[in-house]
């Protein structure tokens, strides 16, 4: 069982290095002999690259895909608003205890479109993870995204989310202040928002914390998301009493975004850029951007009560069962 | 109070010892006092038909949505297996019962978890089956109360039990917009997925002495945490001093309490206005 994206990415990033010093090589020489040698030798070396990276990435198994959503060098929330939004003033506030540095959120002009954007944020050196708290919000992160949601309502603001975190925080502190309330309270605001909303998981979709945000008329995964009801460690840990087997529980949790799309619980998969959206943090943006836009375009047709019911239907639907009588005997017998 | 219908397979002469404090107690008595130990007060677990015969008027409950049967959707290692030996061993279809009943003759719209089967965790069926009930609740113009006992979502639905916290948040949604109060009552335990969705987010939350309640697992929460963690952390008395709860009821004064509570808060409705007669 891989441990990091680095098990697989190594050649890539040994490819990667010995094209950057040949091309700095290539800069160098003055000779045009030998400089069209060297630029043959690079553009070899790239093919080599892609080639691998492409059927790498094109055969991702589930926990390839959990190393992936967590990998350190994936473009985070605040990347994608830097990349999509011309102007957005960050907006701190709970109101109630604390700031939540998890969650990140605020006004924004996004194609030209004021948005509200909220999205958890983690850190990539031990400092920002620290202060990010490892992408795990506490009730203050989500009592600032209710406070941000209902200001969106109030100047009729689509709300655009960004979901991308481990899970809530499971500490004491956090149980004290109601993380539990504090989730359920932010789902029950976005149901009632008439404006148009749409989410995006972007790396980790951990259980109730990711879905405390991502309650919108339009949810679409990045292709090598995740998105699941628990940690596949935590559920290796309760099924076979072995975190370790990780592996095997993502396969048996189905979290990836083809399979969330099978089940419809998302409405589009997003490509990322050949070889995973860290290796073109802006091409990835891009696609974001253009699918937000989209939905938003689709969403201004209707109206701010048909906005709320159709979000209402949308996860009113969600769940597999059967329901006949006949169904009922065949089960029990 | 009618108790004791639905058995808990021991003699009513027997003895038994006392999970919490290990006295021992007489079984006559036990019943009697709805399970809860006469010695140190301990809330034991009861089935949703025992939960039935404590709250409601005797009689009065019919259950609905009995149709609804589990899939096995991702065809998750041991799950169909462990499914069919809960029913088996239950005699349920799913961890939640749901239907109709008159509380002091006022009519009411419920549904029960049970915690002995699969842990009553939540998936497509619990959560479709909590929907039902809480929707009926504000179509009908009922009070709508829910019984929670989980341990959360069910993880072997996957992504599907993710997603019944947020249908089940939409129905309280239609419960508030229809003016209509959802009371939702905590017994031992209530967490993770059910106390983050649904659960939370009630009018009222009112739990039993001593419950077990919580976002986290406590061994997760206490691996997360440096300093050192309450005696009574994740119990219903530590949820009530930080605010998080409304009232912790015994046993024995749920039915009162809960039906004040429907009078009081459901007295525009024109349902629970007739039964003032």
């Amino acid at each position: 069982m891989a441990k990091s994206w680095k098990d697989w990415e190594k050649p890539v990033l040994e490819l990667d290095e010995t094209i950057r010093k040949l091309q700095a090589i290539v800069d160098k020489e003055t000779d045009p002999e030998r400089k069209t040698e060297l630029s043959e030798r690079v553009q070899d070396y790239m093919r080599r690259r892609d080639a691998y990276l492409e059927t790498r990435y094109s055969r991702l198994g589930p926990w390839e895909k959990v190393l992936i959503a967590r990998a350190e060098t994936r473009p985070y929330t605040l990347d994608y608003i830097n990349a999509l939004c011309e102007d957005f003033v960050e907006l701190e506030g709970d109101r109630r205890f604390a700031a939540d540095h998890a969650i990140v959120g605020g006004p924004a002009l996004m194609d030209g479109r004021r948005v509200m954007v909220v999205g958890h944020q983690k850190g990539r050196n031990i400092q920002e993870r620290s202060y990010r708290n490892f992408g795990m919000a506490k009730p203050e992160g989500y009592r600032k995204a209710i406070r941000l949601f209902e200001m969106a309502e109030r100047f009729r603001m689509p709300v655009i989310t960004f979901v991308d975190t481990p899970a809530a925080d499971p500490g004491v502190e956090s149980e004290s202040r109601g993380i539990s309330e504090a989730i359920a309270a932010a789902m029950l605001s976005m149901f009632e928002l008439t404006v148009p909303t749409v989410s995006t998981v972007i790396g980790e979709g951990g259980s109730g914390g990711a879905i405390g945000i991502a309650v919108a008329n339009h949810v679409m995964m990045q292709e090598h998301a995740v998105y699941s009801v628990i940690p596949p460690e935590g559920c290796a840990a309760i099924l076979w009493r072995a975190a370790e087997k990780g592996a095997q529980a993502a396969a048996a949790l189905q979290l990836t975004s083809d399979s969330a799309l099978k089940f419809g619980l998302v409405e589009e998969v997003l490509p990322e850029p050949f070889g995973g959206a860290h290796r073109d943090p802006l091409e990835a943006a891009q696609t974001v951007g253009r699918a937000i836009m989209a939905s938003l375009e689709r969403q201004d047709k209707l109206s701010g009560a048909e906005l709320k019911a159709e979000r209402a239907a949308r996860f009113r639907r969600m769940g597999a069962y059967a329901e006949s009588a006949v169904a009922a005997v065949l089960a029990e017998s | 109070m009618p108790f004791g219908k639905a058995s808990s397979g021991v003699a009513p002469g027997a003895f038994l010892p006392c999970s919490n404090c290990r006295k021992t107690i007489f079984a006559a008595e036990f019943e009697a006092n709805l399970r809860v130990c006469p010695y140190c007060g301990h809330h034991h677990r009861l089935t949703w038909q025992q939960r039935v015969d404590v709250v409601f008027d005797e009689g009065s409950f019919v259950e609905l949505d009995t149709d609804l049967r589990s899939g096995d959707p991702l065809h998750f290692p041991d799950y169909a297996e462990k499914h069919a030996q809960a029913m088996q061993r239950t005699k349920m279809r799913d961890s939640v019962v749901s239907g109709r009943a008159t509380l002091m003759g006022m009519p009411v719209s419920t549904a029960i978890s049970d915690f002995h089967f699969m842990g009553g965790s939540m998936g497509s069926v619990a959560g479709e089956k909590i929907t039902r009930a809480i929707e009926r609740g504000a179509h009908e113009g009922i009070p709508a109360i829910i019984f929670c006992a989980s341990g959360g979502a069910r993880m072997q639905e996957g992504l599907l039990s993710l997603m019944q916290m947020a249908k089940t948040t939409a129905a309280v949604e239609a419960c508030r917009s229809a003016g209509v109060p959802y009371i939702a009552v905590f017994t031992d335990p209530t967490m993770a997925g059910v106390l983050a969705s649904y659960a939370s987010i009630a009018d009222v939350i009112v739990s039993e002495p001593r419950a077990l309640i919580g976002f986290a697992g406590a061994r997760v929460s206490k691996q997360a945490q440096v300093s050192k963690v309450p005696d009574d952390f994740q119990t219903a008395e530590f949820l009530l001093s930080h605010g998080m709860l409304d009232k912790i009821i015994e046993r024995k004064n749920l039915r009162t309490n809960l039906a004040s509570l429907c009078r009081l808060l459901g007295g525009h409705l024109a349902a629970v206005e007739a039964t003032r007669g």
